[in-house]
């Protein structure tokens, strides 16, 4: 449960895992590494101009193809603060909750530049330049759980008793 | 245990769990098998190790790693990562395949897969293996590695998504071709999470390698698998690779409740090619003819086996590719490529002019091949991503080995079914 407020990277339909991080980077799985060449072949500019706190948006479909979980790494590296979009590819899904990037199930109509306010616990996301506002459904329980523990390892060594 | 009405998905997922499920119930179950290759396992290692704390797997008759994303290495990163790979396996004493032993997916069919399986494995393409009845899914590195140490993950029964294909295939016009078509009728999130039961009497006449193309590309229409019925083909399959035993049968109820269906008339598909820079742009091959091309590749999870390299050295025989382009081979496997060269289809394919590579998958991302500035590519694999095959100034073309071979002869898209002879 959390407050973001971020500048907007908006990217359209079908955003996959090659565009994240192409698989030229796999050889390293730390995240500051992977984030100085996320998105550097479609959007150049986005490594070296990304802030802390920014936030992605996409469209439908967000993070389809592969399974390398080296795409949401990168993101967290880059300083993303949450990914909202309409919907999103299973495994990226499944990654970026594993590892506590927080994703944001809604349609957003913003462009590059905006400004976002996301505030997880009552399902609001406050386009701050318009005022406009958009809601959204929070996380199902299982998976809050899961995030909440601060992704899978934790909540499995939980779970465990570990 | 009342089985009534119950997809492949859930009957699977139900004995697995030990409890009667249908979609939508979250489980935890045990993992049959699980594999992870040099794009993913370091980062599956790293996360057990760091993060759970150990560097021992469940059991190490169930966990294998593969080097084939990027093999032969083509870097001394790359080498350090398999020898990191490499350590790791002999800790442990899991199985490991080295550079040129095969595409992961090819590797585990051939010997780890089976019908009722839940099989794993850190790569998006694992749903490949529900074409021998098998429950398979894709997962990133850190639910891969938690099952490597527990032998257990969790998940979500999927709906069933049902394609539904009656008809003879035309000559010429393979698997690949209907399971383009369907995701280009569904679109690249048109089975979001779900099972994709590929049936009817087209299937059920088709070998178990071509209802792999399919299973295969079930991911690319947003599905967790794919999934066809085990019959006796599956039973010869795992037969010829000395695991007869390992057959059940396993099919859907016939009262089984789908979320979703398609019906394909398999008379009526063409030869299909999906366009830069996304899956779901298909387009019949008759729309694109006469496009010329500078490269084309025939391998791949999706289409390196024995039958797709017999297709193309058909085509092939006693011809020459065209001086234009260049015609790259990757047997998907290497008991692909010893039986490929005992059958004479690699002398055929040499002759031809092609070049026929070590059995792995790099050129399918650009690891060990790339295109240059402007070029297009034209392929038997799954994805044609911008920048996918190392140059995101290229354009990649999908299509079956069929259309890919024909290609190759004459420099630019061609129909295979009127293709010189």
């Amino acid at each position: 449960m959390a407050k973001f407020k971020g500048r907007v990277w908006r990217f359209g339909d079908n955003v996959d895992t090659d565009q994240i991080i192409p698989a030229e980077y796999l050889t390293t799985g730390n995240p500051a590494e992977l984030a100085e060449h996320a998105f550097a072949k479609v959007r150049p500019n986005f490594p070296s101009e990304v802030r802390k706190g920014d936030i992605i948006v996409g469209g439908c479909n967000f993070g389809s193809g592969s399974s390398r979980e080296h795409a949401p790494r990168a993101l967290m590296g880059a300083g993303i603060s949450c990914v909202v979009a309409g919907s999103f590819a299973r495994i990226f899904y499944r990654n970026s909750i594993n590892i506590g990037l927080p994703l944001i199930q809604c349609v957003v109509d913003v462009e590059d530049g905006a400004v976002l306010e996301v505030d997880t616990d009552n399902g609001i996301i406050l386009d701050a330049d318009s005022g406009k506002e958009y809601g959204f459904s929070p996380l199902p329980a299982f998976l809050q759980e899961l995030f909440d523990a601060g992704g899978l390892v934790n909540y499995v060594k939980r779970k465990m008793g570990v | 245990m009342n089985s009534d009405g119950m997809t492949m998905a859930e009957k699977i997922l139900g004995r697995s769990s030990g409890r009667d499920v249908s979609a939508g119930a979250l489980i935890i179950t045990p993992v049959s098998f699980v594999f992870s290759h040099d794009g993913t396992m370091p980062l599956a290692i790293e996360q057990m190790e760091n993060a759970l704390g150990t560097r021992k797997v469940f059991d190490r008759g169930r966990v294998a790693g593969i080097c084939d994303h990027a093999s032969p290495s083509p870097s001394e990163d790359v080498s350090n990562v398999h020898s990191f790979m490499r350590t790791f396996a002999r800790e442990n004493g899991i199985d490991f395949y080295e550079n040129g032993d095969g595409v992961c997916h090819q590797i585990v069919v051939e010997r780890y897969a089976a019908p009722w399986k839940v099989v794993v494995g850190a790569d998006s393409h694992t749903c490949t293996h529900g074409g021998l009845g098998a429950f398979a899914t894709g997962m990133g590195s850190t639910d891969t590695a938690a099952v490597m140490v527990y032998g257990k993950t969790w998940m979500k029964v999927p709906e069933t998504f049902r394609v539904n294909i009656d008809g003879r295939l035309p000559d010429m016009v393979p698997s690949k071709d209907v399971v383009l078509h369907v995701i280009g009728e569904i679109g690249a999130d048109g089975a979001p999470y779900m099972s994709m039961e590929f049936v009817g009497s087209t299937v059920d006449n088709m070998s178990v390698e071509s209802r792999l193309t399919m299973t295969n590309m079930a991911i690319e229409a947003g599905a967790k698998t794919g999934i066809c019925a085990a019959d006796e083909k599956a039973r010869l399959f795992l037969e010829k690779y000395g695991r007869a035993g390992e057959y059940e049968e396993i099919k859907s109820d016939g009262n089984a409740v789908y979320a979703d269906e398609i019906n394909v008339d398999a008379a009526a598909v063409e030869p299909m090619i999906a366009c830069p820079h996304r899956v779901d742009n298909v387009k019949p091959v008759s729309e694109l003819e006469g496009l010329e091309v500078d490269q084309v590749c025939i391998g791949s999870c999706t289409n390196g086996r024995l039958e797709d390299l017999r297709t193309a050295a058909m085509i092939l025989k006693n011809k020459r590719v065209s001086k234009d382009i260049r015609l790259i081979v990757y047997p998907a496997s290497r008991s692909v490529l010893i039986e490929a060269t005992k059958e004479g289809i690699i002398e055929t394919l040499l002759k031809a002019g092609a070049a026929v590579c070590a059995p792995g998958c790099g050129f399918c991302i650009g690891r060990t091949v790339a295109l240059g500035d402007g070029e297009k590519a034209l392929s038997t694999q799954n994805r044609n991503f911008k920048g996918r095959m190392g140059n995101n100034k290229a354009e990649i073309y999908l299509c079956s080995p069929a259309t890919a071979a024909a290609s190759a002869v004459e420099g630019k898209v061609t129909d295979p079914r009127t293709a010189k002879q």
